[in-house]
C-alpha cells in the first residue's frame, strides 16, 4: 500500500493504494468520482481521459501512485463556480454532441485540453485530436459540431447540412 | 415553427446536463455495502470436453468468498430463447440448452466455466489463475456450411445435427419462383458475405446482484434495454423468482444497439449468488470480456438471384442464407435471419414473387443475435446490392433501374407477408440526389481522374419495418412473448407530471423528447414532465427499447394515456364551470367552455382531482392517473435514399470517404435534432461495417479480434460531416402520432450505398470488380483490383 495525496478538482485527498491500483479506479471507487469512465482495457477508448497537471491523461494508462503529488481534473470540476456548464459541456449540450453520454466526459476533457492548446482548431484538427477517443453514438458528427462552437467558431457554416 | 419543448422542436436535450457533469448514474456506478466482486473464468479454446475443475488452491486464496461451477446451478434453469422458428418440414427449431456455468463441455471462446467470488475484484482475479480446469480441446465446427454436412463434429451433442432450423419463406411461392427465374430474360447472381460484428456499446455490461432476506426480495441492477423483458425471462425460466419478488434496474445505460437487450447469464449468476451469499455480488465485464460474451451481429453468408423481364422489370427474387446461430441461442436470435429478413425482401420495390431460404447453423463461437437493424440490414444489403450488379449487366443506369421498379401505390401488400401503410421512393431518391449534387459528379470524377484517384457514386435505398410488433402477429410467427409497449401518466396535484413508460432510453433521448409530446397534448410546458423508465418497480410491465420502436409504441402507449388523462380531466373541468363536458375545450393548458368566456387552468383541474371537494364524485373517482397498454396494429415503414460518394487511390486500395447524403422519410418526427442525431450514428455504424470492422475468427475458434486494437471501431477521422434530411414524411397512418422510428435508418440504408460507391470507382477506373465482401479495407480493395 501506498500513501497518496493530491489535488482533485481543487481539494486537497489523500488515500491508500496498491501498487496496481490504476488512476481511473482510485478516482471512481476510493473518491466516488463515477463521471469518469472506463470503457476499454487497452488504452484505446479515451473514455477516462482527465487533466493530470494541466495535461489530458488516460486515466486508466496512469498508477494513482504516479498521481502523487499531481493536480487532477475530471469531468465533475468541469462547470462554472455557479454550476452552470462550463463553455464546452454547454456547447455539447446545445449541438447534440452526446447521446448514452458514457464517451461524454472524455470527449468534454479532450475538447477542453483541445481548446487550451488550439483556441481556434479546424474541423481536422479536431478529428484528429480526437483520435484517442471513441465514440458509438454520434458519429462524431454533433461532437465536431459542439467542439467548433465552443472554440467560436461558425458552426452552420462547417457542417455539411 | 413548433415551439420550443413541443412536437417538432429540436429542444435541447435535458438528460444532458448529467451527462456532461459526470451525475449520471451507469450501473458500474453503483457500490452497495459490503459487496463481492465475481471474475469470471472463461474457456480459451472454442470447444472442448471439460474433464475436471479443481479449485481447492483458488478456495485458499486471500478474500476469496467462493468459486461457483455448473454443479452449483444443478436444478437452476438454463438461459432461455425467446423466439421459436419452424422448419421448412413443420419441425420445430433445435434448442440446446444454454446453461449459466458451462456444462461437461465449453463451446466457444469466452464460454464460462466457472466465477470466482472475492472480497476485491484483484482478490478474484488472482484466484480464478490458481483454478486447475482440465479440458480436452474437440475439433472446432466454424464453417456454417461444412457444419451441417453428414458427419461433421457437433456443437451440442444431444442434437441431431448443427442445423438449428431450415427455413422457407414464403414455401407456396418457392415453384413460381423457380419458375419465374428459369423463364427470366435476365438472372443476376451475387454471392456474398454479411460481416460479423459486435455491437461495443461504449459502456461495457455490468451485473449487480442484490438479496434482502427480511423480505426475500431480489434486486438486479444491470445494463439492459428492457429490464422487464430480463425480470421476465430470469425470474420465470431461469432462477424461478417469481415477480414480485425481482425487480429489475436499468439506470443510465451507455448505449445498447441490441447488444443489451437479450438476457445474459451474468446476469442469472449475480442475482442467484447475492441470495447464496446473502451479500451483493458485482460483476463489470472488462472491453475484452465484452468481445467473447456479448451477443454478435450479423454474420450470414447468402447468394442471391434477382430476374428480370426484357424492360427490366424485377420479376423474382430468390434468396439463400447461412446464418450463423454460435454456440447457443440468444435471446432473439431465430428471429432475426428470418422475421426481421425474410419480410424486407422485397425492399422498395414491386418484384411480384421471392422466395427466402435460410439455414440457421451452430458453430462454436458467441452466439449471434441482434445488431442495431437485426435483420434488415442484411436484407437491405443483398438486395442493394444485386440491383447495382443487374444494372451494370443491363447497361442502366442503377438510380433509373431503381426507380422502375419502385412501388408507388400504397398500401402495398408484399410477396413477403407485411403491408407498407405509406412511402413516396421517389420523393427520398430526388432528394437524395440533389444533397449530393448528383448532377456535378461527372466533373468531380474527372478531377480525381487527374489525381490519379478513381471517384464513385454510390445509392442504395432502404425499407424498414420497425415498431415491433403487432402481437398476434408475432406471436404466430414464434415470438414467445407480447410486443405491445405500457405507459402510466401520473397527474399529480399540482398539475406536475410523471410518465411511467415501459421503454428505455439508453442514448435515445426519450426523457426530452417523450415530454414533449405529453406537455404538447396538454399545453404545459415540458419542464412540467418527467419521464421515468429503466426500473421494474416504478413502470407497467413493457417490452423495452429495440427494434426502433420507442416512439411509434411507447409514445403511441402515452398518447392513449394522456388521452384517457384529458377526457377525465374534461370531466373534471365540466363539473367545475357547470357546463357540460362536450362543450370543454383544452388549449394552452386551459379548459373552456365553447362560446363562452368561461375557463379553468390545468391546475385548478388537477387539484380538484386530489382535493375533491367540488367534485362529481358519483360519476367519477378522484385522482388524475391512466395506464394504457398500446399493441401496434402494424409494423411501421421507415424507408430512404442514401448516397456516397468515395474516392480510391488504385495504388494502395486506400477509400476515402468524401461524402455521404442521406434522405429519410420517418413520418412525423417529434425532435429534428434527436432524430439527425440517431441517423449520424447509424450511417457511422453502417461505415464500420462496410468499411472497417469485422469480428474475425482463425479455423480452430480462436478469436482473432478480441480487442480495440484488433477490432477497428470508426474513428472521428475515418468520417466526414454527413448531409441528412427527412423533410420527406409520409406519416405513418396507423399510429396516433403518425411516427415511423429512425434509430437503425443509417445502419440499414448505408452499408450498400459505401460498397456500391467503391465498386462504382472501380468499374470507372476499368477493374471489372463485381463485389468485395465487408469490410472494404484497403487490403481487400487493392487485392480486387490487382485480380480484376
Ligand atoms: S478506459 Fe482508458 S482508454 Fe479506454
Ligand atoms: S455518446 Fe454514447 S458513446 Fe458517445
Amino acid at each position: 500500500m501506498n500513501s497518496i495525496k493530491l489535488r482533485v478538482n481543487g481539494k486537497e485527498v489523500t488515500g491508500q493504494v496498491e501498487g496496481r491500483t490504476l488512476l481511473v479506479d482510485f478516482l471512481r471507487k476510493d473518491l466516488r468520482l463515477t463521471g469518469t469512465h472506463v470503457g476499454c482495457d487497452t488504452t484505446q477508448c479515451g473514455a477516462c481521459v482527465v487533466h493530470v497537471n494541466g495535461e489530458p491523461v488516460k486515466a486508466c494508462a496512469m498508477l494513482a501512485a504516479e498521481a502523487d503529488g499531481a493536480e487532477v481534473a475530471t469531468i465533475e470540476g468541469q462547470a462554472n463556480a455557479d454550476g452552470s456548464l462550463s463553455v464546452v459541456q454547454q456547447a455539447f449540450q446545445d449541438h447534440h454532441g452526446l447521446q448514452c453520454g458514457f464517451c461524454t466526459p472524455g470527449m468534454v476533457m479532450a475538447a477542453t485540453a483541445l481548446l487550451k492548446e488550439n483556441p481556434k482548431p479546424s474541423e481536422a484538427e479536431i478529428r484528429e485530436y480526437l483520435d484517442g477517443n471513441i465514440c458509438r453514438c454520434t458519429g462524431y458528427h454533433n461532437i465536431v459540431k459542439s467542439i467548433m462552437a465552443a472554440s467560436g467558431q461558425d458552426v452552420p457554416a462547417m457542417a455539411a447540412e | 415553427m413548433p415551439k420550443d419543448g413541443g412536437i417538432g422542436s429540436s429542444t435541447k436535450r435535458r438528460e444532458d446536463v448529467r451527462f456532461l457533469s459526470g451525475t449520471g448514474r451507469y450501473t458500474d456506478d453503483i457500490n452497495l455495502h459490503g459487496q463481492l466482486y465475481a471474475h469470471f473464468v472463461r474457456s480459451d479454446v472454442a470447444h472442448g470436453k471439460i474433464n475436471g475443475i479443481n479449485a481447492d488452491a483458488a478456495m485458499a486464496m486471500p478474500g476469496v468468498v467462493r468459486v461457483f461451477t455448473a454443479k452449483d446451478f444443478e436444478g437452476v434453469g438454463g438461459v432461455p430463447c425467446g423466439w421459436q422458428i419452424t422448419s421448412i418440414d413443420g419441425s420445430p427449431m433445435q434448442e440446446p440448452k444454454h446453461p449459466v456455468l458451462a456444462e461437461g463441455k465449453v463451446r466457444h471462446v469466452g464460454d464460462p466455466i466457472a466465477v470466482v467470488v472475492a472480497e476485491s475484484l484483484g482478490q478474484a482475479r488472482d484466484a480464478a489463475d490458481a483454478l486447475e480446469i482440465d479440458i480436452e480441446m474437440l475439433p472446432a465446427v466454424m464453417d456454417m456450411k461444412e457444419a451441417i454436412k453428414d458427419g461433421a463434429p457437433k456443437v451440442h451433442d444431444d442434437l441431431s445435427s448443427n442445423l438449428c432450423y431450415d427455413w422457407g419463406f414464403v414455401e407456396d411461392n418457392k415453384d413460381a419462383v423457380a419458375k419465374a427465374i428459369a423463364d427470366a430474360d435476365h438472372v443476376t447472381t451475387l454471392e456474398l458475405v454479411n460481416n460479423r460484428l459486435v455491437a461495443n456499446p461504449m459502456e461495457p455490461r455490468v451485473a449487480v446482484g442484490d438479496y434482502d432476506m427480511a423480505n426475500d426480495e431480489h434486486t438486479l441492477y444491470t445494463t439492459s434495454q428492457n429490464p422487464h423483458v430480463i425480470r421476465l425471462l430470469m425470474g420465470a425460466f431461469v432462477l424461478g423468482i417469481p415477480e414480485h419478488k425481482l425487480r429489475v434496474v436499468a439506470p443510465d445505460v451507455g448505449g445498447g444497439f441490441g447488444a443489451k437487450i437479450f438476457h445474459y447469464a451474468e446476469e442469472a449468476f449475480c442475482t442467484f449468488a447475492a441470495k447464496q451469499l446473502r451479500r451483493p455480488v458485482k460483476w463489470t465485464s472488462s472491453r475484452s470480456e465484452a468481445f467473447m460474451s456479448d451477443a454478435h451481429g450479423r454474420d450470414h453468408v447468402t447468394k442471391i438471384e434477382l430476374a428480370m423481364d426484357k424492360d427490366n422489370n424485377f420479376t423474382a427474387i430468390r434468396t439463400e442464407t447461412y446464418a450463423n446461430m454460435g454456440a447457443y441461442l440468444s435471446t432473439f436470435a431465430p428471429s432475426v435471419p428470418t422475421w426481421l429478413h425474410g419480410t424486407l425482401m422485397a425492399g422498395n420495390y414491386k418484384t411480384p414473387l421471392i422466395y427466402v431460404n435460410v439455414k440457421a447453423v451452430f458453430t462454436n463461437t458467441v452466439p449471434v443475435d441482434a445488431y442495431r437493424g437485426a435483420g434488415r440490414p442484411e436484407a437491405t444489403f443483398q438486395l442493394e446490392r444485386v440491383i447495382d450488379k443487374a444494372a451494370r449487366e443491363r447497361g442502366v443506369s442503377p438510380i433509373e433501374l431503381r426507380r422502375q421498379n419502385f412501388i408507388t401505390e400504397f398500401p402495398y401488400a408484399t410477396p413477403v407477408a407485411v403491408e407498407y401503410d405509406t412511402g413516396d421512393y421517389h420523393a427520398t431518391m430526388d432528394r437524395v440526389l440533389e444533397m449530393a449534387d448528383h448532377a456535378g459528379f461527372e466533373a468531380r470524377a474527372e478531377q480525381s481522374k487527374k489525381n490519379g484517384k478513381l471517384r464513385g457514386f454510390g445509392i442504395a435505398h432502404y425499407i424498414e419495418a420497425c415498431g415491433i410488433a403487432p402481437s398476434n402477429l408475432v406471436g404466430q410467427l414464434g415470438a414467445r412473448a407480447g410486443l405491445y409497449e405500457s405507459a402510466t401518466v401520473r397527474v399529480n396535484a399540482t398539475g406536475s407530471i410523471s410518465v411511467m413508460t415501459g421503454s428505455h432510453s439508453h442514448g435515445q433521448g426519450h426523457e426530452t423528447s417523450f415530454a414533449q409530446v405529453v406537455s404538447e397534448m396538454i399545453g404545459i410546458d415540458a419542464t412540467q414532465v418527467d419521464i421515468v423508465h429503466g426500473d421494474t418497480s416504478k413502470t407497467p410491465m413493457g417490452m423495452g427499447t429495440y427494434g426502433s420502436r420507442s416512439i411509434a409504441v411507447g409514445g403511441s402507449a402515452m398518447v392513449r394515456a394522456t388521452e384517457k388523462i384529458i377526457a377525465k380531466a374534461k370531466k373534471i373541468a365540466a363539473h367545475l364551470m357547470e357546463a357540460s363536458e362536450g362543450d370543454i375545450e383544452l388549449k394552452d393548458g386551459q379548459f373552456t367552455v365553447a362560446g363562452t368566456d368561461k375557463s379553468v387552468a390545468w391546475g385548478d383541474v388537477t387539484l380538484a382531482a386530489y382535493v375533491p371537494h367540488n367534485y362529481p364524485l358519483e360519476d367519477i373517482e378522484p385522482g388524475l392517473e391512466e395506464t394504457a397498454f398500446y399493441d401496434p396494429a402494424n409494423f411501421t415503414y421507415p424507408s430512404g435514399g442514401y448516397a456516397c460518394e468515395v474516392e480510391v487511390d488504385p495504388d494502395t486500395g486506400k477509400v476515402d470517404v468524401l461524402s455521404f447524403s442521406a434522405a429519410d422519410d420517418f413520418g412525423n418526427v417529434i425532435n429534428p435534432m434527436i432524430v439527425e442525431g440517431q441517423v449520424h450514428g447509424g450511417v457511422a455504424q453502417g461505415f464500420g461495417q462496410a468499411m472497417m470492422e469485422n469480428c474475425a475468427y482463425d479455423a480452430d475458434g480462436q478469436l482473432i479480434s478480441a480487442s480495440y486494437m484488433d477490432y477497428a471501431m470508426p474513428r472521428a477521422t475515418d468520417l466526414p460531416m454527413f448531409k441528412v434530411d427527412h423533410s420527406c414524411q409520409t406519416p405513418c397512418t396507423h399510429n396516433p402520432l403518425g411516427v415511423k422510428g429512425c434509430g437503425e435508418a443509417g445502419a440499414i440504408g448505408s452499408p450498400p450505398a459505401f460498397v456500391n460507391a467503391v465498386i462504382d470507382a472501380l468499374h470507372r477506373g476499368g477493374h471489372k470488380v463485381e463485389h468485395i465482401n465487408m469490410p472494404l479495407t484497403p487490403d481487400r480493395v487493392w487485392t480486387a483490383i490487382q485480380n480484376s
